[in-house]
């Protein structure tokens, strides 16, 4: 061959053990990116590995275990610099020009500074607390606090609060479900982070396309989004929410839009969205009404006087290198929450080139954003919320100590429903009924199971969370706020570890 | 300021305080006897005390109580209060010689009236008094200002109690107010300043425990101008208290009840106007919270306050007896220098212990609930 296909070189191996298959044909059934056939004259199944996108659905559901799939492992000539994504990256343009899509959150190896980062233990001086037996306490207030309260004794000679505080949002356990659009995600998705957020007594994000009518009842614990797009954004859906939330950036694309194919537009997400059935749902790069930050205001005070200032503001940025500076004008321009989604967050679609090289850590993000803010006096009027990668409680706490108070859980919240990051939500296609709009695919999502799911998963990293506060001695969130002398860092040089705050393993205080 | 390690003062301690809520005078020989009785509690690291209405003669000025290294810091440090206050009167601190008590820093008090700028016109005095103790501390090499308030004084160092009581002749000063501290650090010691109590302005603090919370307390404190310079965990208690009380105007009471707030399980079943109170207190004064194990005593000129971290952790008894309020770590240490009290009690987690003097008016701010 002469030139080299897209195709030539499979990035996966399906292994089928023939004695164990009774060529019950649910593979076949099973796999949505039709790599898997039935050969009627030699009465086997077959993969087409071409085509194999390494979800294991196939594996996952085969009776008998007939079916391993394996990443190729020698696909070329060892070569440190040019390796084998970057070959085959180079072929397909050479094949097909355009841009290379992708889904899913930054897979590159870069710095894990979460991994390079320790948490302290209470010894002898300083007792632990064990969670089983004392009051452990998650619970945080989400939006603009005074920077003092005023409390005058009334003529009973008790004390009574004079401030007004600003509405809040109260999370019981500081970790949301990130913003992933319905059209992005299907109903059932979407169903299930909202009935699992609603047990937890947490928050789920509508993502840019809108709340689906039989999600109307969600309101309460619900973070709706205005996008670029600006998708099914009416009075009723800000007034029906939580909070409403700006979007501008997203830390898998920062600084690019969003599309969604007419092909995904059916009626329900037509509806939903307030476009037509069949048409493109572009979001712009910008918000055509926001160039400056004056306009931002006016969009965040235009939000609130439509909800009677009820409610929090929340803007969300991805996490770029001047990201402190921009923090600082969004809370002085009247946000009450900051997201700051870092380059780890996932996506249903970006090119690869940006998702793979284009915005900072979250790690990093917090940090910068967190010390600027009190620099300037300006903390308490705005919450931060870390989003972008966040992998375990471990992650959570790290990003709590670093100065956020929450976190958003996108990645992980699919991984908990049965994603396998094989990265192909772009297509539609994904085969755990996820990503994908097609109704027959979409049934094997069903959304009281993964509610269930997204309930253990957070009930889980709350144990975690408890534990880990009881062994630091701290019994409740608010003394982890900020509090990097909890950290130590391992294998970070001087600069990283000023830019986070933290002093390296060996250093007492 | 001369910190030495870079490491922080862990440590266990023993703490006593008495009040004469009629100002009558207490000898200081009394709370000498009271702490040294808690000889277990220390290990002759770290001792000291502060005692209010010592200085009669000087009722109204600011009174400095500083530690030099050397004549160098104490010339910088003079030329720098110099330019900000008028300096009513100065002296070294009387001292005794005591076998058990080397390596003294230099120490040195002065009698200060703020010099008020011309072009100011929101004056706070306390604020500029604050501030030049901060700068002091922080920006002069080997001087550390260890107590700054009006008709009060703190005394401290390296040493065990009845020995550095004896070294600052505390048995020569009369107070209707002490409160003590006897240290047992479990690091490497040696450093003067490191001793409690930690003082800003009349606010004293001396402090049984850890805050594990340290962290978040010092970077809020941050905020508002505080520099926590001495790596020792109390020294946010005294800042914490003079930010939520003095600048805030917060009541003493709700003040206590941010640095060792109700849990949530208990602030959810309280009546509508206590529980929007309550969870204000949590959502704005989260950052106050001390979280850990303590047991604190905060005197000021209008009083005495006990308080224990919200679950206990460390040991905390109150006794009366006439017009007099004890609170120490043990009932021992209160009995040794009143045989016999009215009453006797272990206050309960979280719960703040106020006794204020009967001629204070702090007006509603400080309109508590006393013993
Ligand atoms: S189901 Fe997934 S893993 Fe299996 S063959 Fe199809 S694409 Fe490959
Ligand atoms: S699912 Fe398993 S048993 Fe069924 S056809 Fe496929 S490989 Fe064979
Ligand atoms: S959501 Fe579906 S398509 Fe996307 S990475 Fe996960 S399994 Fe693959």
């Amino acid at each position: 061959m002469l030139y080299k296909s897209l195709s030539s070189f499979p990035v996966f191996e399906v292994e089928r053990d023939y004695d164990k298959c009774i060529v019950c044909g649910c593979c076949v059934q099973q796999c949505t990116f039709d790599a898997t056939y039935y050969l009627p004259y030699a009465k086997k199944v077959i993969t087409d590995e071409h085509k194999c996108v390494g979800c294991k659905r196939c594996e996952a559901m085969c009776p008998t275990g007939a079916i391993k799939v394996r990443a190729v492992t020698n696909e070329f000539k060892h070569n440190a610099y040019w390796d084998a994504r970057t070959i085959r990256d180079i072929y397909k343009q050479a094949d097909q020009g355009g841009v290379i899509l992708t889904g899913g959150g930054n897979d590159r190896r870069f710095r894990v500074y979460w991994d390079h980062l320790l948490i302290d233990a209470c010894q002898v001086t300083n007792p632990s607390i064990d969670p089983l037996r004392e009051p452990m306490e998650l619970r945080t207030f989400l939006g603009r606090k005074p920077d003092a309260l005023e409390v005058e004794y009334n003529e009973k000679g008790e004390p009574e609060l004079k401030t007004k505080i600003a509405p809040n949002l109260v999370a019981e356990i500081p970790v949301i479900f990130a913003p992933m659009s319905y059209g992005a995600l299907n109903l059932n998705m979407h169903k299930a982070m909202a009935a699992a957020a609603d047990a937890m007594g947490t928050y789920w994000n509508t993502g840019e396309g809108s709340l689906h009518r039989d999600l109307y009842k969600y309101g309460h614990c619900t973070i709706v989004q205005v996008a670029s797009g600006r998708f099914g954004v009416s009075a009723e859906y800000l007034k029906v929410a939580a909070a409403a939330e700006i979007k501008i950036g997203q830390g898998a694309k920062p600084g690019i839009g969003g599309h969604l194919p007419g092909e995904k537009v059916d009626e329900e997400i037509s509806k939903t969205r307030m476009i037509p059935v069949g048409t493109d749902a572009l979001s712009p790069a910008p918000h055509h009404d926001i160039y400056s930050i004056e306009d931002l205001r006016q969009l965040i005070y235009a939000i609130k006087e439509a909800t009677n200032y009820e409610k929090p503001v929340s803007v969300k940025i991805a996490a770029v290198h001047n990201v402190a500076a921009i923090a600082s004008g969004i809370a002085r321009a009247g946000a009450d929450i900051i997201v700051l989604d870092g380059f780890r967050g996932g996506t249903g679609a970006s090119p690869a080139i940006v998702r793979d090289y284009v915005g900072i850590p979250v790690e990093i993000a917090v940090a910068v954003v967190d010390q600027r803010l009190r620099e300037e006096g300006i903390r308490n009027w705005v919450s931060i919320i870390a989003a972008g990668g966040i992998r375990n409680s471990a992650d959570v706490i790290k990003a709590i100590a670093l100065g956020a108070d929450a976190v958003y859980i996108g990645t992980s919240a699919l991984l908990a429903v049965g994603c396998t990051l094989c990265h192909k939500c772009y297509t539609g296609r994904c085969a755990w009924g996820i990503t994908t709009n097609d109704p027959h695919i979409a049934k094997r999502l069903n959304p009281d199971i993964a509610a269930e799911r997204l309930i253990n998963l957070l009930k889980g990293w709350a144990h975690e969370m408890k534990e880990m506060l009881g062994l630091m001695g701290i019994n409740a969130i608010e003394s982890l706020k900020g509090n990097r002398l909890r950290l130590r860092a391992i294998g970070l040089t001087k600069e990283e570890m000023d830019i986070l705050g933290v002093l390296p393993a060996g250093e007492g205080i | 300021m001369m910190v030495l390690t870079r490491s922080r003062e862990l440590s266990g301690c023993g703490l006593s305080g008495i009040i004469s809520r009629k100002k009558n005078l207490i000898p200081g020989e009394v709370i000498i006897r009271s702490i040294t009785h808690m000889r277990e509690r220390g290990n002759g690291l770290g001792a000291g005390y502060a005692g209010y209405g010592i200085y009669p003669d000087f009722p109204d000025e600011y009174a400095f109580h500083i530690m030099y290294d050397d004549e160098l810091a104490r010339k910088e440090t003079e030329e720098y209060i110099k330019q900000r206050f008028h300096v009513i009167h100065y002296e070294e601190i009387p001292t005794r010689k005591v076998k058990g008590i080397q390596d003294s820093p230099l120490l040195w008090r002065y009698f200060l009236r703020p010099i008020e700028p011309p072009d100011e016109s929101d004056f706070v005095e306390e604020d500029y008094v604050m501030k030049a103790v901060m700068d002091i501390n922080d920006k002069i090499r080997g001087a550390y200002v260890f107590s700054s308030g009006k008709n009060m004084g703190a005394f401290k160092g390296v040493g065990e109690p009845d020995d550095i009581g004896e070294f600052y002749r505390i048995d020569e000063y009369q107070a209707y107010l002490w409160v003590a501290h006897t240290r047992f650090p479990t690091n490497t010691p040696g450093w003067w300043g490191g001793a409690h109590p930690f003082t800003l302005l009349d606010w004293a603090v001396v402090h049984n425990g850890e805050i594990s919370s340290y962290g978040t307390n010092k970077r809020y404190l941050e905020m508002f101008g505080y520099k926590c310079t001495l790596r020792t965990d109390t020294e946010v208690v005294a800042y914490l208290i003079d930010l939520l009380v003095r600048r805030h105007k917060l009541p003493l009471r709700i003040a206590a009840y941010a640095l060792a707030s109700p849990f949530w399980k208990d602030i959810d079943r309280m009546p509508e106007n206590q529980r929007r109170l309550f969870t204000a207190i949590r959502m704005v004064y989260g950052s106050a919270l001390l979280n850990g194990p303590f047991a604190i005593l905060v005197s000021w000129n209008g009083g005495l306050m006990g308080l224990n971290d919200r679950i206990k952790l460390r040991p905390f008894v109150a006794a009366v007896k006439d017009d007099k309020v004890y609170m120490a770590s043990e009932e021992a240490a209160i009995r040794e220098i009143c045989p016999s009290p009215d009453r006797v009690w272990a206050p309960k987690a979280g719960d703040p212990v106020i006794a204020l003097f009967e001629d204070f008016d702090g007006g509603t701010q400080f309109k508590e609930h006393q013993v």
